[in-house]
């Protein structure tokens, strides 16, 4: 009896094990993905970031190295471009979330009643990503452009000077920033928004707190799980974005981004460890902006 | 227009001809109802009765079709809620999840602009015996916890009204009877006005200086809860609020005090004021405390009527009390409770018996003949329910 005992304890033991067998395999695809087209590249990045020219190589030719000096030359030539990133980044993650937010709150509160009416607005904020957004970047440039009904409009009035433009200015950058990510606001803020007990908001009318203060202590504060994701997917990717503010859309040389010198360097000036290096420089600062966002927001006991 | 001071004493509330419809039905028809100043009032009534649609007019979350809403004799019908004098204790607590208890407790008198509010919601946590708690959060505390944070939460502002939504639905039964003391303890001491929505007669009957009970929109009957009991005035009170042996008949003879009532061959006396028909079919009724069982035939007596013989069908014992059903030909089956006096039950199933109880304690109903059920032998608002459905479900096979 006791040998047998003893002998059904590994038996017993075994079930986990064979789960978590099967937690790996079914791991296994993301994992190797993971590896292979983001660390793989990630590491290649920081690489690349520490090579040195070739001596009387060619354009572009670099060898393996430890030049951490490309980080010093590449902050020190872009930083105003740093700046202007988030900058831009900042104002366009705002605006996005004063425009997103009586959108998500109409189409996640005012319309529970009426499911049709909610999935139909729904499906409108959604709608944009059903043509490229280079191409809705490309048609605001036609709108924005001299020749258009609104530069001239704006002319006719005297908004504008009559030597002034749209495109190329920093409005333009931030109106396009703004425009492309407002989906990428709007969405989580709607599912937070959606799920929002409507109770607590009369439980705070009827502690005498006007409708004002119920949205600034109540729906605020339990929409932040929403607000916190919104403004991470929209903050990060517009930081970094190079599209809104290159010459060929939106901007001009005087609105780039630190986005359209790592394009340049890499693609253009084949200086591949400025743009490594800057680009290190980019994800570095935006996890330090990220990480201290998110726990001063506290969130961790809503989501 | 915060109100910047606390009620000196709890305000009077006055409804008049509140009528409250919702897209497709009536919630609320014509309901007249008048709260003293200081009482402790419970709405009482099946779920979808409209009693916490009442209540959510008078907090101000919903607005009346029609009809009044006066708080102290202030018309506060077209106020938003914020500006009522009125604090609510909701059935879900509401307790803002986001905040600590602390905060929670203090957030009405922080937006009143009220001095000390901090150190005046330690006061309202002390007096639910929850201070040690102060810093957590509401997920942490047992529901329980939660519902007196509530109560410490409206009750701190001293509002001249309190409503009360049904809170404490969610508490187990020794919980609830510990937070009922405590609740009538606190209305005593505070002095407040209370407006209790409960569908628990028990809780009603126990806290409550007043009772009104409330179907379909309704109020069938309002008064103190022995009145209630000891003369419900239509079938569905005599149901709700405790059980009660329900027998139809043709009234024969009217005395100047009695009526007799022949109820399938047998004449049912009872007395003339409590009776509310004295002619032509009329419904006529008996609490099942009230009546003995005998195992002989009793010897012809006045002042008590006599049902028998019937058989036991069921005897089911519940410690204090023994209920016993008894089935008497012609007239159906009939409820009655029975002390134990004795070690268990008297006498079993198949026994034959009679019952008898006094005269005064019969009493006559309010009803049109014929809408009476025969007997309802259970009060709670599933079995209600269930027998609704049953009602229809036959309706429907015969459809």
């Amino acid at each position: 009896m006791a040998f047998t005992a003893f002998a059904s304890t590994p038996a017993v033991e075994q079930a986990p094990k064979k789960r978590s067998f099967i937690a790996l395999v079914l791991l296994l695809p993301g994992i190797l993905y993971l590896v292979l087209f983001f660390l793989t590249p990630l590491i290649s990045l920081v690489i690349t970031s520490f090579q040195q020219p070739v001596l009387d190589g060619d354009i572009g030719e670099y060898q393996a190295g430890f030049n951490w000096q490309n980080y010093v030359d590449s902050v020190g030539e872009y930083w105003p471009l740093i700046l202007r990133a988030f900058g831009f980044a900042l104002v366009a993650t705002v605006l996005a979330l004063v425009i997103s937010y009586p959108i998500a709150y109409v189409i996640g509160v005012k319309a529970r009643r009426w499911p049709l009416l909610q999935s139909l607005l729904l499906t409108l904020v959604i709608a944009p990503f059903f043509i490229s957004f280079l191409l809705r970047t490309l048609a605001w440039k036609q709108i924005m452009s001299d020749e258009g009904p609104i530069v001239q409009a704006l002319k006719a009035v005297a908004i504008l000077p009559s030597d002034g433009h749209l495109t190329g200015t920093t409005f333009s950058v931030i109106f396009g920033l703004t425009y492309n990510f407002i989906p990428f606001m709007t969405l989580p803020l709607y599912a937070t928004l959606e799920r929002l007990d409507l109770r607590y908001i009369e439980a705070g009318a009827d502690l005498y707190a006007s409708p004002f203060t119920v949205f600034r202590k109540v729906t605020i504060p339990l929409s932040m799980p929403g607000i916190v994701s919104g403004t991470l997917l929209t903050f990060i990717p517009a930081a970094g974005d190079y599209i809104n503010a290159s010459r060929d859309f939106l901007g001009s040389s005087s609105t780039a981004m630190v986005g359209n010198a790592i394009e340049a360097n890499f693609l253009v000036l084949q200086n591949y460890p400025a743009a490594a290096s800057l680009s290190i420089v980019l994800m570095a600062v935006i996890l330090v902006i990220v990480g201290v966002y998110v726990r001063r927001s506290g969130t961790e006991d809503l989501v | 227009m915060a109100i910047a001071s606390f009620a000196e004493s709890g305000a009077d509330l006055q409804l008049s001809g509140i009528t409250k419809r919702f897209p497709g039905f009536t919630a609320i028809e014509d309901l007249d109802l008048s709260i003293p100043a200081g009482s402790f009032f419970a709405l009482l009534g099946p779920s979808g009765c409209g009693k916490t649609t009442t209540l959510r007019l008078v907090a101000g979350l919903e607005e009346p079709t029609e009809g009044s809403i006066l708080i102290g004799g202030k018309d506060v019908t077209a106020t938003k809620p914020y500006q009522r004098p009125v604090n609510t204790v909701f059935q879900s607590y509401a307790l803002f999840p986001h905040m600590s208890i602390l905060e929670n407790v203090a957030f009405g008198l922080k937006r009143r602009k009220i001095g000390d509010a901090v150190a005046k919601a330690h006061e309202a946590l002390k007096l639910v015996e929850l201070d040690h708690l102060a810093t957590r959060r509401p997920a942490q505390l047992s529901g329980g916890q939660q519902q007196r944070v509530a109560l410490a939460r409206a009750i701190v502002n001293r509002p001249a009204l309190l409503l009360l939504d049904e809170p404490l639905g969610a508490l187990d039964l020794k919980l609830r009877r510990q937070m009922q003391l405590e609740l009538k303890t606190i209305q005593t001491e505070v002095g407040l006005t209370f407006l209790h929505v409960t569908h628990d007669q028990e809780e009603a009957m126990t806290m409550a200086d007043t009772v009104a009970v409330m179907n379909k929109g309704r109020i069938e009957q309002l008064g103190a809860p022995e009145e209630l009991y000891e003369l419900p005035r239509t079938a569905f009170v005599a149901n709700f609020l405790g059980q009660s042996n329900l027998f139809t008949g043709d009234v024969v003879a009217s005395g100047p005090d009695h009526i007799t009532v022949d109820v399938a061959g047998v004449p049912i006396v009872v007395p003339r004021i409590r009776s509310r028909r004295h002619a032509g079919e009329v419904a006529i009724g008996v609490r099942p405390e009230k009546v003995s069982l005998l195992t002989s035939a009793p010897a012809a007596e006045t002042g008590r009527n006599v049902l028998g013989p019937g058989r036991v069908t069921d005897v089911s014992f519940s410690g204090v009390s023994t209920q016993y059903l008894v089935e008497i030909p012609h007239v159906g089956e009939l409820v009655v409770f029975a002390q134990n006096m004795v070690f268990g039950p008297v006498v079993n199933v198949g026994a034959e018996v009679w019952l008898s109880w006094n005269v005064e304690h019969g009493f006559g109903l309010d009803d049109e003949p014929g809408s009476v059920p025969r007997f309802v032998a259970d009060d709670s608002t599933e079995s209600i329910a269930i027998q609704r459905r049953i009602a229809l479900e036959e309706e429907l096979e015969q459809a």
